[in-house]
Formats: C-alpha cells, sequence, structure tokens
C-alpha cells in the first residue's frame, strides 16, 4: 500500500461486481420492486406558479371506490422553522415539509398540493380528477434579475435578506448575501493595464438522470417503516424521512434500490414521506413513480444565474484583480449553490486581490437541487470566458495565460485556504502538449479552452469487511453505486488483503446493516467511503496478523502482511511458513470466532481537483447550429481506482457541460408555467450530437487517502461552459456571454456582430 | 370496459394476457410479465429505455399498446443472453465499461444487438445516429460506441 506502490488491483481494468446485473436487465431500480397487496400512489400538483390555497375538497376522490388514502398539506407535521445540520448536509425541514406537500400557498408549477393511494394507476388518476382545489392567482417572478427588483412580487412576505449589515427592513425575494476573498481590489484595478467587466447568463439545466423518482414504502401497523428507493444516500432518506414525518430513525429500514443516475439531483427526496402517509392511512404499501413530466416539472434542477465579472491584467499577463457578484435562482425557498459557485469562481487563479459576492434569490420554480459541483460550472463558465477574453486582448495564448496566473501548491485559494498539493499546472501543461491543441482548425470552426475547480468532500462513512472461511470476502459499504463504486471499492479491499479482485464482493448495505454513512455527493464516494473500506481491510488485516502470532507464539508486530499472506516480519520473527488469509479464516472458529474489520471514520483530507478541457466546434454560418468536432478532458484525480469508471465519469460530465452550453433549457410561459416538460423539448445531447471525448488523466495523489484518491465526478461538467462558450465565440467572432447557445442565439450574434 | 385477451409470444415463450385497452406494451412486460428490465425513462418515446424488438423491428415499448402485441413475437433485454453466455455485446459492455448507472443500459444493447442485425459493418456515425434515439446522461455515449463498434468487428471476424 501507499500512494507511489505498485498495485494489483488498484488502477486495473476489472468487470464490476454488479455489472451483469446490470447487462441483462436484473438490477433492480427504483421502480422495478413490487409488494403484495400494494397500491399505487399519485400527486395533484399546482397548475400554477404563484398562488394561495383558498381551499381543497377531497371528499369525492375519498368516496371513489379503490382508493384507500388521500392526504394534503394539514396531514403532514408542521416543523420548526430552522436549519439543522445532518452529516455533510443542512436543512429546513418546515420548509422541506412544504415542498412536499404545500400547506398555504403553492409556489411552482408542480408544487403538490394532495396525494392518493388507490389500488390501480388508473383509479389514482381518476380520484386526483376528483379533487377541488380553489386557487387565488398571484403574480409570480421567475428570472433572478427581475425577482430582486424592489417590485418584484415576493414568494415570503417575511422574508429578510440575511449576510447582510445592517439587516434590511424591508422583506425581499433575496434570501442571503455572500461575500469571500482578500487583497485590496481597488489597487489592483489600478495597476491593471487591461480591465475586462462582462455580464453572463445561465439557464438553468436539469440534472436529466433516465430513472425517474420512484419509491416502495410500507408502514406496517406496528409503525416499523421499510422503504425501497433509489437515491444517493439511504441514511439521507431515513434522516429526513424520519424528521419530516416525526419518527424515530431506528423505525425506518430504508433498502437501497440501484439509482438510475443522480449527478446530485437525488440527494434530495420527494415521495417518500407522502408515501409514508399515504400507507400508514391505507394499511398497505404503497409505490409511486414520478413521470417525467413530473420530473421536469417539480424536481430540483440547478440554479439559472446572472453574474457579473470584472477582471484586470497587466500588458504582460500577470492578473491583478478579479470581481464577481453572482445571483442565483434557488427556486421556491433559499438554497441556491450561489455559495460555492462564489468560492470556486477563481479558484483556478493565484490573485492578490480578489472578491466575490453572491446573492441567492427565491423564484417560483421547484427547489434547486445540487448538480455536480452545485454552482460552480456556472460562476467557473463567467470567469473563464473573461480569462478566455483577456488572452485575446492581450494577445495570448490562452493556456499561457492561465499558466502564468495558475493556482499552485501554496497558492491562498479565493475561499480561503492555502492549497496543498494539486494538479492545477498539470492539467494545464497536459492540455498544451496535447495534439489537439495543435490540430489546425478549418473555415467556421473556433476552439475553447477552459478550465475547472472543484472542492471534492470527505465525511462519514462506515464500512465492514468480513472474511469468509473459504477464504473470500464480502465487502460491506453505505453509499449506493452511482458509477462504477463497487468496482472501487472490492478493488480497495483485495489490494490491501492481498487476494484476488474475484474473490471480493461488494455489498451496499441498507440503513439497518450498517452504520451512518453521509450520502453520495461531493465526490466523496471513492475517497470517504473508499477509505473507510480500506481501513476495515486493514482491520481485518491485523486480526489475521494477531492470529497468526498467536499460532507461531510471536508478537504481531512481528508479523507482516503482504500478497495476501501472514509472514514473520524477518530473519529475527522466526521461521514460519506463511499462513495465507484461507488458511487463518478456514480455522477461525477455534482462533477466535469470525473475522470482520470494521471502520467508522469522518474522513479528512479532501483534496481539490482541477481539470482543463479543449473543444473545437463549427458553426453552420447559414442555421447557427454548433457541431462540436473534437474535445479533450485533461484532469487530476489523484488516483484512477478504475480507469475505465475515471474516464466514463470525466465523458459523462462532459457531455452534460456541452448540453447546458449549447441546447438544454426551462422554457417558461407568461402564466409562469414550464412548457418544456419532456426530453423531446429538454434537449439533452444523443449519440449523434457528439464527438468521442479523449481524456487524459493526471495523478497527483491525495496524501490523505491510503491509495492518493482526490474524487472524479464533479470537475469534468465545470470547464465545457466555458470551453464551448470560447470555441463558439472565436468561431463567429462574437463574444458569447448568454447560455445555452441555441441557433437563433448565434444567428443574432453572427448578424449583430456583438 | 373489458380487457383484452391478448396471445403473444415473448423471449420464446407462447403467453397470454389480458390488458385495458389503453395499457401499452411496456405496462404489461413489466407489471404483468414481470420483465422489468426493460425501463420507463419517459413513456414518449425520446429515451428509449424501454427498447424492444417486435417481430425483429426495434421498438420504444411505451409506444405500443399491449393489444398490439396480438400474434407477434417480442424479444426483450431478458433473452438476449444464451443460456449462460452473455451476448457479446452485453460482454463488450462490461469489459469496455460502457454503462455507469445501468439504467439505460437494457435499451442500449436490444438497439444496439437490432443494429448488428441489420448491418455488421456500420461506420462511427452510423452507430451514432442508430442509437440517437437512445438516452444516457452517464457515459457521454463514448465507450457505448466504442463497444459497438469493437463488437461489429469482433463478429465480422476482425
Amino acid at each position: 500500500m501507499g500512494v507511489d506502490g505498485n498495485y494489483k488491483w488498484v488502477g486495473k481494468r476489472t468487470v464490476r461486481p454488479d455489472g451483469t446485473d446490470k447487462v441483462t436487465g436484473r438490477a433492480l431500480f427504483s421502480a422495478d420492486s413490487s409488494m403484495p397487496g400494494m397500491l399505487i400512489g399519485k400527486i395533484l400538483r399546482s397548475p400554477h406558479a404563484h398562488a394561495k390555497i383558498k381551499s381543497i375538497d377531497t371528499s369525492k376522490a375519498e368516496k371513489l371506490a379503490g382508493v384507500k388514502s388521500v392526504v394534503i398539506g394539514k396531514d403532514f407535521p408542521n416543523l420548526p422553522n430552522k436549519t439543522i445540520s445532518i452529516g455533510i448536509l443542512a436543512a429546513n425541514f418546515s420548509e422541506m415539509s412544504d415542498k412536499l406537500m404545500a400547506r398555504k400557498k403553492v409556489l411552482y408549477d408542480g408544487h403538490p398540493v394532495a396525494a392518493v393511494a388507490a389500488t390501480t394507476s388508473a383509479i389514482a388518476d381518476k380520484a386526483l380528477s376528483l379533487i377541488k382545489v380553489e386557487y387565488q392567482v398571484l403574480p409570480h417572478v421567475i428570472d433572478v434579475d427581475e425577482a430582486m427588483k424592489p417590485k418584484a412580487p415576493l414568494l415570503h412576505k417575511k422574508m429578510i435578506t440575511v449576510g447582510v449589515d445592517p439587516a434590511p427592513t424591508k422583506a425581499s425575494n433575496v434570501a442571503s448575501r455572500c461575500e469571500f476573498g482578500f487583497g485590496d481590489l481597488e489597487a489592483g484595478f489600478a495597476a491593471a493595464d487591461v480591465i475586462i467587466e462582462r455580464t453572463f447568463k445561465t439557464k438553468p439545466a436539469h440534472q436529466g438522470y433516465l430513472e425517474p423518482h420512484g419509491a416502495v414504502v410500507s408502514v406496517a401497523e406496528d409503525g416499523q417503516v421499510t422503504i425501497w428507493c433509489s437515491s444517493q444516500g439511504q441514511f439521507m432518506v431515513r434522516s429526513y424521512c424520519a424528521r419530516l414525518m416525526q419518527i424515530d430513525e431506528a423505525q425506518i429500514r430504508v433498502i437501497p434500490a440501484e439509482i438510475g443516475g443522480g449527478f446530485g439531483g437525488k440527494t434530495v427526496i420527494y415521495l417518500e414521506p407522502v408515501a409514508m402517509a399515504l400507507s400508514g392511512r391505507a394499511g398497505k404499501p404503497v409505490k409511486m413513480t414520478m413521470t417525467r413530466e413530473e420530473v421536469m416539472r417539480a424536481t430540483g434542477p440547478t440554479s439559472g444565474t446572472s453574474i457579473d465579472v470584472k477582471l484586470g491584467a497587466t500588458k504582460d499577463g500577470k492578473l491583478t484583480a478579479g470581481e464577481a457578484e453572482l445571483r442565483y435562482q434557488a427556486g421556491c425557498y433559499p438554497g441556491s449553490p450561489v455559495g460555492p459557485g462564489a468560492m470556486t469562481a477563481f479558484a483556478p487563479y493565484n490573485l492578490e486581490n480578489v472578491k466575490t459576492v453572491g446573492f441567492d434569490v427565491v423564484v417560483n420554480r421547484p427547489q434547486a437541487a445540487a448538480y455536480r459541483a452545485p454552482g460552480a460550472p456556472m460562476s467557473e463558465f463567467a470567469v473563464e470566458s473573461v480569462i478566455d477574453e483577456m488572452a485575446q486582448k492581450l494577445g495570448m495564448d490562452p493556456i499561457a495565460l492561465r499558466e502564468l496566473n495558475a493556482a499552485k501548491e501554496g497558492t491562498t485559494a479565493p475561499y480561503g485556504p492555502k492549497f496543498g498539493p494539486i494538479g492545477n499546472e498539470q492539467c494545464l501543461e497536459a492540455a498544451k502538449n496535447h495534439p489537439h491543441y495543435s490540430a489546425p482548425l478549418g473555415p467556421n470552426q473556433g476552439r475553447g479552452v477552459a478550465s475547472g475547480f472543484w472542492f471534492n468532500v470527505g465525511g462519514e462513512s462506515v464500512a465492514s469487511v468480513n472474511i469468509n472461511t473459504d477464504g473470500t470476502a464480502v465487502v460491506l459499504s453505505g453509499n449506493p453505486d452511482i458509477g462504477g463504486s463497487r468496482a472501487s471499492m472490492a478493488a480497495m479491499a483485495a489490494e490491501v488483503l492481498g487476494i484476488d479482485y474475484d474473490k471480493v464482493r461488494p455489498i451496499v448495505a441498507d440503513t439497518s446493516s450498517i452504520g451512518y454513512n453521509d450520502l453520495t455527493g461531493g465526490s466523496r464516494t471513492t475517497f470517504a467511503s473508499g477509505m473507510a473500506v480500506c481501513n476495515a481491510a486493514t482491520d481485518a488485516v491485523d486480526q489475521m496478523r494477531t492470529r497468526a502470532a498467536k499460532v507461531w507464539d510471536i508478537s504481531p508486530d512481528a508479523v507482516e502482511w503482504s500478497e495476501g499472506h501472514a509472514r514473520p516480519a524477518g530473519p529475527n520473527a522466526g521461521d514460519f511458513e506463511p499462513m495465507s488469509l484461507a488458511d487463518i479464516a478456514r480455522t477461525s472458529a477455534k482462533m477466535g470466532g469470525p473475522i470482520t474489520g470494521r471502520a467508522a471514520i469522518n474522513a479528512q483530507g479532501a483534496a481539490p481537483g482541477f481539470g482543463t478541457h479543449i473543444v473545437d466546434v463549427e458553426v453552420d454560418p447559414e442555421t447557427g447550429h454548433v457541431t462540436v468536432l473534437r474535445y479533450t478532458a485533461v484532469q487530476d484525480v489523484g488516483r484512477a481506482i478504475h480507469p475505465s469508471y475515471v474516464e466514463g465519469q470525466i465523458q459523462g460530465g462532459v457531455a452534460q457541460g456541452v448540453g447546458w452550453a449549447l441546447n438544454e433549457e426551462y422554457v417558461y410561459g407568461d402564466d409562469g408555467c414550464l412548457q418544456n416538460t419532456g426530453f423531446l423539448d429538454y434537449r439533452m445531447p444523443v449519440a449523434s450530437d457528439l464527438p468521442m471525448i479523449d481524456t487524459v488523466i493526471i495523478e497527483v495523489p491525495n496524501e490523505a487517502h491510503p491509495f492518493g484518491v482526490r474524487g472524479v465526478g464533479e470537475v469534468p461538467i465545470i470547464p465545457p461552459l466555458g470551453a464551448v462558450a470560447n470555441a463558439v465565440s472565436n468561431a463567429i467572432g462574437v463574444r458569447m456571454t448568454d447560455l445555452p447557445l441555441s441557433p437563433p442565439k448565434i444567428l443574432a450574434a453572427i448578424k449583430n456582430g456583438s | 370496459m373489458s380487457k383484452h385477451h391478448v396471445t403473444s409470444t415473448v423471449n420464446g415463450e407462447p403467453v397470454e394476457f389480458l390488458c385495458e385497452p389503453q395499457e401499452t406494451l411496456l405496462d404489461i412486460l413489466r407489471d404483468q410479465l414481470d420483465l422489468t428490465g426493460s425501463k420507463e425513462g419517459c413513456s414518449s418515446g425520446d429515451c428509449g429505455a424501454c427498447s424492444v424488438t417486435i417481430d425483429g423491428r426495434l421498438v420504444c415499448a411505451c409506444l405500443v399498446l399491449g393489444a398490439e402485441a396480438e400474434g407477434r413475437k417480442i424479444e426483450t433485454i431478458e433473452n438476449m443472453a444464451e443460456g449462460d453466455t452473455l451476448h457479446p455485446l452485453q460482454q463488450k459492455f462490461l469489459e469496455e465499461a460502457a454503462l455507469q448507472c445501468g439504467f439505460c443500459t437494457p435499451g442500449f444493447l436490444v438497439a444496439a444487438k437490432s443494429l448488428l442485425d441489420r448491418n455488421d459493418n456500420p461506420t462511427e456515425t452510423e452507430v451514432r445516429y442508430w442509437l440517437a434515439g437512445n438516452l444516457c446522461r452517464c457515459t457521454g455515449y463514448d465507450k457505448i460506441v466504442k463497444s459497438v463498434m469493437d463488437v461489429a468487428a469482433e463478429m465480422r471476424g476482425e
């Protein structure tokens, strides 16, 4: 072991342990489970963007044959209006409950107002149509800049902006203000030869997971609750359901289904407490699955944003100051990712004078949910666009400008701490030297470059490694496998135990079978749960060393573990035949019982990730259509435990970022209702929209992790927005600042030249 | 309204079922025949996660009524492996890590097999356009397209 070791399983392209189930249709996702006597639950949603609920009459629905329970907002506990921390998350359960089922007002098109459980799907639909809701429609506001205006319709009449001193006396839609940075901006800009100021806009983008939200929930007569659902964290589901429904966590068992994509969008819950309320009343299990329309109307995309950036540089390319104001849509309650957006905006750069200010703004849209590096793609898009423009103005190569100002080990990050060893410069160098960067371009083609930064996080993780008497091992961890993490857990356990990868069976355990784990998010799983798995495997190894020591009658310290065998540590330890893991496991009954390694940690030392992307595009001057011709993504991942899945995560992040940059947006009518609620109109990239996506993995190990892992999943969605926008801007000779770069916008830019 | 009695062949086995007029083939496969390998991602024919073949023709099961299965031969992901041997596409998807969450995977495999049944030497562009009816949000399609191209080459004996 050790971050520089030669490994047998770490870094190898093994077949994932859950793979066969997933290529044969066996794998059970949320909608694939059923229970005897199960009812179908459905939700009635607001048809208005903003309205008072004057009355709800469910009597006709309740009388319909086959309807077993009906619930509305008053059937859910009212909870204290304060924010509570749970692991790496923080939540206001009063607000969360109101989002699950509206009480006095509906705050967006799609806000739940009632739910039914019935014996069939058709009866449930019929029951929904029999519920009469009387609304008083209120003025609404969707756009973030509009929502900040003094006369904007207010979502919450008592909301006073937090983080402003002195506190405002009037309510507004601005939930909070945050600020990061240091230095003397005035002096920094005074020292600049060139100053660029630009305003950027991005549209909300949905995570676009293919599997709609779904859950099967059984509330038994004794109050015990069993939940089968797909989420990014079974413990998150348990914590939230327990607090929302005011029951003990021990009464709830959440069994994680396979998760059909999340990207942050399944770090929240929408159905489970509703199904609990319905199931409890009906005395039967209830299954709820969302339609795609419900997913689009009522689940959290990320924020639409409006961002001002000001950047100064000397004529030889030294950045002197950077300033940004970021305005993010939160959705119906506070909670946009403007904080991380403001922290990350300038993070790839070494700046002496930097300031970012963020505003979290409520609007009549569903609550923003995490989406891969929450907040960062938008803020870094804005900054990376200005960096590109700065390079042009200075007559510099855009990578050279970035290299000259690159954050490196010892640089103070704009959000405070000093960076340890990071791979930012290595990524820039690899991009510069990649053949893609010097390949010729044709007419109407442009090349764009952008960098990206994300923190990566650690957090609480528990793992067990059970050694079987036949010399195999079962590894239990508590994070849903969202993109191949079982393979990584098995590889790391096999490496530590010194047995073959296919002798290790990784299991994602339910909430009653393993201790608490923070959810799969923040690029934490392979880092933090991986660390727990390594520690648990090491614990098992220590137990086996101790047993060998007992047999040999020497000190456990005199026993070393290598290649799956206990061996005397040196000639002084004695001359004994090495004992294999299987030898020790076979005799476990006589040697103190089963061998189970355990680890329960709050993983510290998560290390940031950087990436640099290059993209070539061709713009059709007649239609404004953009073709992505070539894409190269370079990223420092610390250590690629499974290179294929690292590449896959990078490629997937790129595809999402390209969609965000070119196609994806929410289209609202004048009534504030979402008009593009399906995949036909919410246009995610398909196979024919993309080229192959070349990846370059840089490994600057994170010393805090047994194998050097940093985390992978979030960095790759950050650079594509800036890289694509820069490429298009370079292709048409006009700086593009308003995403997505849809054909009408590009045609207008070509026509108007600005 | 009375239910339709439908006789069909699913994965080589004769089946009979009763279906409501509005029920889709996907509803029947998933809810009545317990063939949950075909997934519902949109129920509007836009994502391809429910791809199956009817008499050899690639369709989205969500766009076909259950009643239309009468007398037809339906093939789903559950019958792609032969006994204990995975289809070369299934094997290649595993080796090349052409899946992450795995939700879209059955649809991609059924669609890719349907392509290779017709064209054993597709270009990358042909693969990309054939699979354009299948959405994947995890992989960026790179490893999926490569896997299909590689299997085509192997099946040609290259």
